[in-house]
């Protein structure tokens, strides 16, 4: 039995990180360009309502072909990037103070994806999705087969993201741009970088990739929409990128990290059922993450000196 | 030039206010609803009788007491979006301690459970003004995870060793509180109960601590500038976590009052998103004790709207929060328009540039 949980969770793990993955390296985007976007639940929900609505308008709950699903993801990606749009409208084009800012996009988001959904889908329906397909051969190697093997063609997609945003971040002029703006954005300005604009293109990419997170979780993951789908994934992302001090590689361990926790006591619900404290287990991540930021100030060095400062060139130093 | 102003700020509130009602109006079409109607049934049904103002008011208690201690904490410099974690807390206090002080007169037992709830609530609120003050943890992280934290210790407060021992379906909730700490209702019939005495005495001592004492003095100007605070002698550090305790104490004060006069009994759910609208409220209402006390009741409206929307329309009430949230992301962009002299100075040129050209 302890090596079913084992396997299970790891299994679990793999395939479920995936949300918190994929948003929490669009949320690094946004910060590393200086921009404290706690909106990303409610960019999320409205990318998991996306994902929902397109295939099921379609198909119902029945079978729909493949390139549905794959509009289901391309429509929450884009709501995304929209979000992130409205976002930058009003943190950088206003200067709003970004936390408060942020919660109100998540109020909003949140709220929005379930009145429309309330309306146009109505009660708690499901979806095919997208399924897991085990990869032929190495998925027969044992233990390891099953757990990095069998899942869905949007895992190993979301997977191969990690490198590239390493690339895009370190290795890209955009990327060097984003994070000039997010260190020092008067010597940007004074470099002729367009500061906003370049902030604006992180939140939207950010937005994007917090969306495509969303579209995950019902497409792949529930197979279904609730007005709480995301259930604080959105904030727990944001957390993520201060836990993997703003580098996509200690990010991606962050949320194996996280999503284990979360995986193993599904896990041990599921596999001992007189365990009585499984609250506690649900609250261990989150008590981690604090624990790990009050204990970890070094890492503040790692992040963008101008995080959450506002950017105006009339402003006098 | 000051009437100038004046006009300035009341124009753009009012565009804030179009706007605000254009983004409603646009969900609403959306969802196939009708407008006037929806922000008719929004505006004029809790005014239909006495009943429904009740309502309102019932609503505005909660909401208005987190609101008060989002003020002390937001005017502190320190975002607290804890509020619902804190609000958890201070409900499983005070219904622990309701059940402890069964029997005794209500003289004791009330003082005694609303105490607990601001305990419990103000030591929630110590830890992320703790964290920030001394380990510059950001709290806006730090409140959320707590947040969590105390949803799940709630959940298994009701299902464990709060569960009503009667109750044999499974559901967690607690008993029904005793007699002896449950807050009476003014009118048969009708849900306004005396928790809003303590909400409007609230108000009034939050803005004596704010403006008429050394303690509120200190607070605001550690907010205004942490720097400059620090450089005259203040200990910022110590009024971030006195702000953070008595914004968590009044979070949890109004999950007791919520539990005592309302729900009679901790069960899920209870904070139903207070600790998020008290955090509109407060900003409605400019971070200032009284005006909070209006804001409290604007919003009161909105959230009854929710019952009222779901029986007479199809517009699903999660419409509310939605709105909150744009309420939320407007106020915000506004306060930044209106204290920025360079736009209004760009207003004005363009304004009286174009007032010259007709007078010509």
């Amino acid at each position: 039995m302890i090596a079913a949980i084992i396997v299970n969770t790891l299994t679990l793990t793999v395939r479920f990180a995936v949300a918190l993955l994929i948003a929490s390296l669009g949320e690094m985007y946004n910060q590393k360009a200086g921009i404290f976007n706690l909106g990303c639940e409610g960019i999320m929900s409205m990318g998991a309502f996306l994902g929902m609505l397109i295939p099921f308008a379609i198909g119902g709950a029945g079978e729909v072909p493949g390139y549905v699903n794959i509009m289901g993801l391309v429509a929450g990606t884009a709501c995304g990037a929209l979000m992130g749009l409205l976002f930058g409208i009003v943190v950088i084009t206003f200067r709003a103070p970004q936390g408060i800012a942020g919660i109100g996009m998540q109020m909003f988001g949140v709220g929005l994806a379930g009145t429309f959904f309330r309306s146009y889908i109505g009660g708690s329906q499901s979806i095919t999705g997208i399924n897991a397909t085990a990869i032929p051969v190495i998925s027969k190697i044992p233990v390891i087969g099953e757990i990095l093997f069998t899942h869905n063609a949007v895992v190993y997609f979301a997977y191969l993201m990690i490198p590239v945003c390493y690339y895009v971040m370190f290795k890209s002029p955009w990327g060097l741009h984003v994070r000039a703006v997010g260190t020092h954005p008067r010597a940007a300005d004074s470099l002729g970088i367009n500061v906003n604009r370049v902030r604006y293109e992180s939140l939207v990419v950010g937005g994007a990739m917090a969306g495509f997170a969303g579209a995950f979780l019902t497409l792949c993951q529930a197979k279904m929409f609730t007005a709480g789908i995301i259930g604080g994934r959105g904030f727990i992302a944001v957390a993520l990128v201060y836990f993997g001090q703003w580098h996509p590689i200690k990010i991606f361990l962050g949320a194996l990290l996280f999503t284990f926790a979360q995986s193993l006591q599904t896990q041990i619900q599921i596999f001992v059922p007189q365990f009585q404290y499984y609250e506690f287990l649900t609250m261990l991540p989150y008590i981690l993450v604090i624990v790990v930021l009050a204990f970890n100030r070094k890492s503040n060095r790692f992040g963008p000196a101008a995080l959450g400062r506002p950017f105006n060139r009339e402003m006098r130093v | 030039m000051n009437n100038y102003k004046l006009w300035y700020k009341v124009a753009v509130i009012l565009a804030a206010i179009i706007v605000a009602l254009f983004i409603g109006s646009v969900i609403i079409i959306a969802v196939g609803g009708n407008v006037v109607t929806t922000y008719w049934i929004i505006l004029s049904m809790p005014f239909k009788n006495l009943r429904s103002i009740c309502e309102v008011l019932t609503r505005m208690i909660p909401l208005m007491i987190i609101a008060l201690g989002i003020c002390v904490s937001s005017r502190c410099g320190i975002n607290n979006i804890g509020a619902e974690g804190q609000m958890y807390m201070g409900v499983v206090a005070s219904c622990a301690v309701a059940f402890a002080t069964a029997g005794m007169p209500r003289m004791v037992a009330i003082p005694l459970c609303i105490l607990a709830g601001a305990v419990a609530g103000g030591l929630y609120g110590f830890v992320p003004g703790f964290l920030k003050a001394k380990l510059e943890v950001s709290e806006l992280l730090s409140t959320v995870m707590l947040n969590y934290v105390a949803t799940q210790f709630y959940l298994f407060c009701i299902r464990v060793p709060l569960l009503d021992p009667q109750e044999k379906t499974g559901t967690p909730m607690s008993a029904r509180l005793p007699d002896s700490a449950s807050l009476h209702k003014f009118f048969r019939g009708a849900s306004l109960h005396q928790g809003i005495i303590l909400a409007l005495a609230l108000a009034v001592l939050v803005y004596i601590l704010l403006f008429k004492t050394t303690w509120g003095y200190k607070m605001r100007a550690a907010g205004a500038s942490s720097r400059a605070a620090r450089y005259g002698g203040i200990n910022v550090s110590k009024y971030l976590i006195i702000a953070m305790i008595i914004s968590g104490a009044c979070a949890g004060m109004a999950g007791s009052v919520e539990l005592m006069g309302v729900q009679g009994r901790a069960m899920s759910g209870i904070t139903s998103g207070y600790g998020f609208s008290g955090i509109v409220v407060a900003l409605f209402g400019g971070l200032h004790p009284i005006l909070v006390i209006p804001a409290a009741f604007c919003f009161g409206i909105l959230l009854y709207s929710q019952v009222n929307l779901q029986i007479l329309t199809a517009v699903p009430p999660n419409l509310v929060q939605t709105l909150q949230g744009a309420i939320i992301l407007i106020i915000v962009s506004v306060q930044m328009v209106i204290n920025n002299p360079y736009t209004e100075d760009r207003f004005r040129r363009r304004f009286f540039a174009r007032a010259k050209r007709e007078a010509r």
